[in-house]
């Protein structure tokens, strides 16, 4: 059933790009559609671009990880579009024709700023096709069962089919139908968590019964002895993530060795138990003290110690706010799960997922994740994030282009209007998707990204097949956004503008469905490369990009009449290499090398609070130093 | 080569009140949103008070946050459509 469905979902968006490629007949139409898609539509279509893997996929798993701090990118990506309604929308419609690019050169007409806008949008639209290429292959490896980068792999193939055959109007159907449905299935999944309540024993995921992970007493003395029969602790190890026993189990003539997490109180001391992957220095994987395989994997995770103080305990069926003030009562505790690295005495490399009971009311405040009662830098951090977020959307080129998309200025803030309203309800449902995964047992504690599908498999394989073909369809609407808006900046902005080539309409088109090809490519290689990390971690990256290279020029180009061509083009250069220069020496992508993250030059995970400025501070400048004589008129 | 808007949008009477009133609400929403970031920088344990039916300030915020985002927008709209319609009515008057 679920291939049927998924399959049947892909068939019939690859149809319909066919049905109206056969309508794109001009440059116009393959980029902006035309100019003539309605407001309302291009206002689901803006969610359907926007709701990307992110937000669906990685905001779920981050809230399902570290509770309200998840949270905080649902709010910052909201916040973003009251920046693109109040002070981009109208004017930036007036101004452009296909692209960025258009918009911000159209006062000066300068070959300067056809080059480097056209850039900022190929760098900006592939630091975003990352996190939607990883997101891709974490779908398809539990639902299809194929390694990370076939999934990865047939994304990008479907997308680019999907762009070459009809570009921009294609695009905005498949994005309208993804971003329609995604509201709608969120609602029922939210609606179906709030009609089972919260309870104590969770269903848990897959079909079978809950696992409660135990916690065994030990006697303080070395060696630790637990006091259950039939454990015995072999060796010990402190690591960076805390201290760790490796602890043989004898149960049915068969011994199992897996690593538990020591906990030293005023109790006295405890073996936790955990979910426990090794790497053997023989090259095998053993999960939980057996080899991996199709029925030995992780066990699914999460699920509340306390509810309301009380061990053992349902709720039944509560409305939203019933689940958020039990939740955040004083007396509710979950386990959330950690994760711990390090290297046993014979040489095995060992990651233990171990559970820690956090109160609800800490889950339910921003700071499990950030620190923000932390350094001055981890503050700064938190900021920088928030800065981004509220910044970036107005910045990103292919939310941008689909402003050229409708008739008039006032098309374009409505369709805004509609964005805000159907973005807002999402983001208010992944609350509830992500807290949901938290406290129902489903998670898989190595990859957060699967939170919300998974929650959805505990439901039954119908909605675990609707969710998931629905999150396949969001990966796919927001690649195909980012590849039109791309190959709109090699065939549009480079070939036809800067270079002048001076194509027929045919060949224009032809030209961007070969650049679609080739970023297409690229974007399948980049999301191989980056698999494993929080896609909505990524996705803040490419934020912060987008709001350092691009928003100073388009805001400055509409306030400050002393701008000039030098202060945007060096404003877009200044901007883009600064941001992608601390976030590649910063700790984060240290970790992603492989090499130690407080060796990483850069203190800071989030470059906006930096890089931000600086673009704008560098447009003033070099403006003012660059003016003598030149304005240009507003398009006000 | 040609660089215009491909569809012609004609001259926008109403574009500078437009601008003006966007840039008002860009700076009230703006306030609030710079607020909660201050107040998690601050004192984050204060978004653990209980505001009220058992939810805490961050939540309460937070969903603030998304909602007046919502009524602005829609606030904004109205107000847009009825300057676009007035001066639209004094052009055609004074045609």
């Amino acid at each position: 059933m679920v291939l049927g469905i998924f399959i049947s979902f892909v068939l019939f968006i690859v149809g319909l790009s066919f049905y109206l490629g056969r309508q794109t007949k001009t440059s116009s139409g393959y980029y902006a559609a035309g100019g003539q898609i309605h407001w309302f539509v291009n206002g689901i279509a803006f969610a359907g671009d926007y709701l990307s893997a992110a937000s669906f996929l990685g905001i779920c798993g981050m809230i399902a990880t570290t509770g309200y701090d998840g949270f905080l990118y649902s709010i910052g990506f909201l916040a973003g579009w009251v920046v693109a309604l109040f002070v981009i929308a109208e004017p930036l419609r007036r101004m452009g024709r296909f692209t960025f690019a258009d918009a911000v050169d159209a006062p000066f007409q300068s070959r300067g700023i056809q080059l480097m806008a056209a850039i900022s949008t190929l760098v900006v639209s592939l630091c975003y096709l990352i996190p939607q290429m990883v997101g891709a292959g974490v779908l398809v490896e539990p639902l299809l069962g194929l390694e990370h980068r076939w999934g990865v792999l047939m994304v990008g193939s479907i997308v680019i089919i999907i762009v070459a055959t009809a570009g921009m109007a294609s695009t905005t159907y498949v994005q309208f139908l993804k971003g329609g449905l995604l509201i709608i299935f969120s609602f029922i999944l939210v609606w179906s968590v709030c009609a089972r309540g919260l309870s104590t024993n969770p269903p848990g995921g897959d079909g079978g019964a809950f696992y409660q992970h135990r916690t065994i007493p030990c006697g303080n003395s070395l060696p630790l002895v637990p006091t259950q029969n039939g454990l015995r602790v072999l060796e010990e190890t402190i690591s960076k993530a805390g201290r760790f026993a490796l602890v043989e189990e004898v149960s049915d003539q068969t011994a199992k060795r897996t690593w538990w997490r020591v906990d030293a109180g005023d109790a006295g001391t405890r073996l936790v138990e955990g979910e426990c992957l090794v790497h053997t220095a023989g090259g095998n994987n053993l999960i939980n003290g057996l080899p991996e395989s199709g029925t030995n994997k992780l066990r699914q995770v999460g699920s509340i110690a306390k509810l309301k103080g009380e061990t053992e305990a349902s709720t039944g069926p509560l409305s939203p706010v019933g689940i958020l003030a039990a939740l955040g009562h004083k007396d509710t505790t979950v386990r959330t799960w950690k994760e711990a690295k390090f290297e046993a005495a014979n040489g095995d490399k060992v990651t233990v997922y171990h559970p820690v009971e956090t109160p609800g009311a800490r889950l339910l405040r921003p700071g499990l994740k950030f620190k923000l009662e932390g350094t001055i830098l981890e503050r700064l951090d938190f900021a920088s994030l928030m800065l981004a977020l509220f910044l970036g959307t107005a910045a990103l080129p292919h939310i941008l282009i689909r402003y050229y998309t409708v008739p008039s200025p006032a098309s374009a803030r409505k369709s805004t209007l509609v964005a805000i309203g159907s973005i807002g309800l999402f983001y208010v449902l992944t609350l509830f998707m992500g807290l949901g995964a938290m406290t129902n047992g489903v998670l898989n504690p190595a990859d957060s990204n699967m939170a919300a599908p998974l929650l959805a498999k505990s439901f039954g394989l119908l909605l675990f097949s609707l969710i998931s073909a629905i999150a396949f369809a969001t990966v796919l609407g927001t690649v195909s956004g980012l590849i039109v808006a791309a190959s709109g900046a090699v065939a549009h902005d480079l070939a036809d503008r800067f270079l002048n080539l001076q194509l027929p309409e045919k060949s224009k088109i032809t030209l961007g469905k070969a650049a679609a090809l080739v970023i297409g490519a690229i974007g399948i290689a980049l999301g191989i490369l980056f698999k494993g990390m929080n896609v909505s971690f990524l996705v803040g990256l490419a934020f912060a990009v987008a709001a350092s290279a691009n928003l100073p020029a388009i805001v400055m180009i509409l306030f400050w009449k002393r701008t000039t061509a030098a202060g945007v083009i060096a404003s877009i250069a200044l901007g883009m290499v600064s941001a992608l220069g601390l976030i590649l020496l910063s700790p984060d992508l240290y970790k992603l090398y492989g090499l130690d993250p407080l060796k990483a030059p850069v203190a800071l995970s989030n470059p906006g609070i930096i890089s931000i400025p600086l673009g704008f501070l560098t447009l003033v400048v070099v403006s003012l130093l660059t003016e003598r004589g030149v304005r240009h008129e507003h398009n006000g | 080569m040609l660089h215009d808007p491909q569809v012609e949008t004609g001259k926008d009477p109403a574009a500078g009140y437009k601008s003006r009133l966007g840039m008002r609400l860009f700076c009230i929403y703006s306030t609030f949103y710079v607020l909660f970031v201050v107040i998690n920088l601050a004192q984050p344990s204060v978004m653990e008070t209980e505001v009220v039916a058992g939810l805490n300030l961050a939540v309460v915020y937070g969903m603030a946050l998304i909602v007046s985002a919502l009524v602005l927008a829609l606030w904004y709209d109205r107000a847009c459509r009825r300057e676009e319609v007035r001066l639209n009515q004094n052009n055609q008057v004074e045609r």
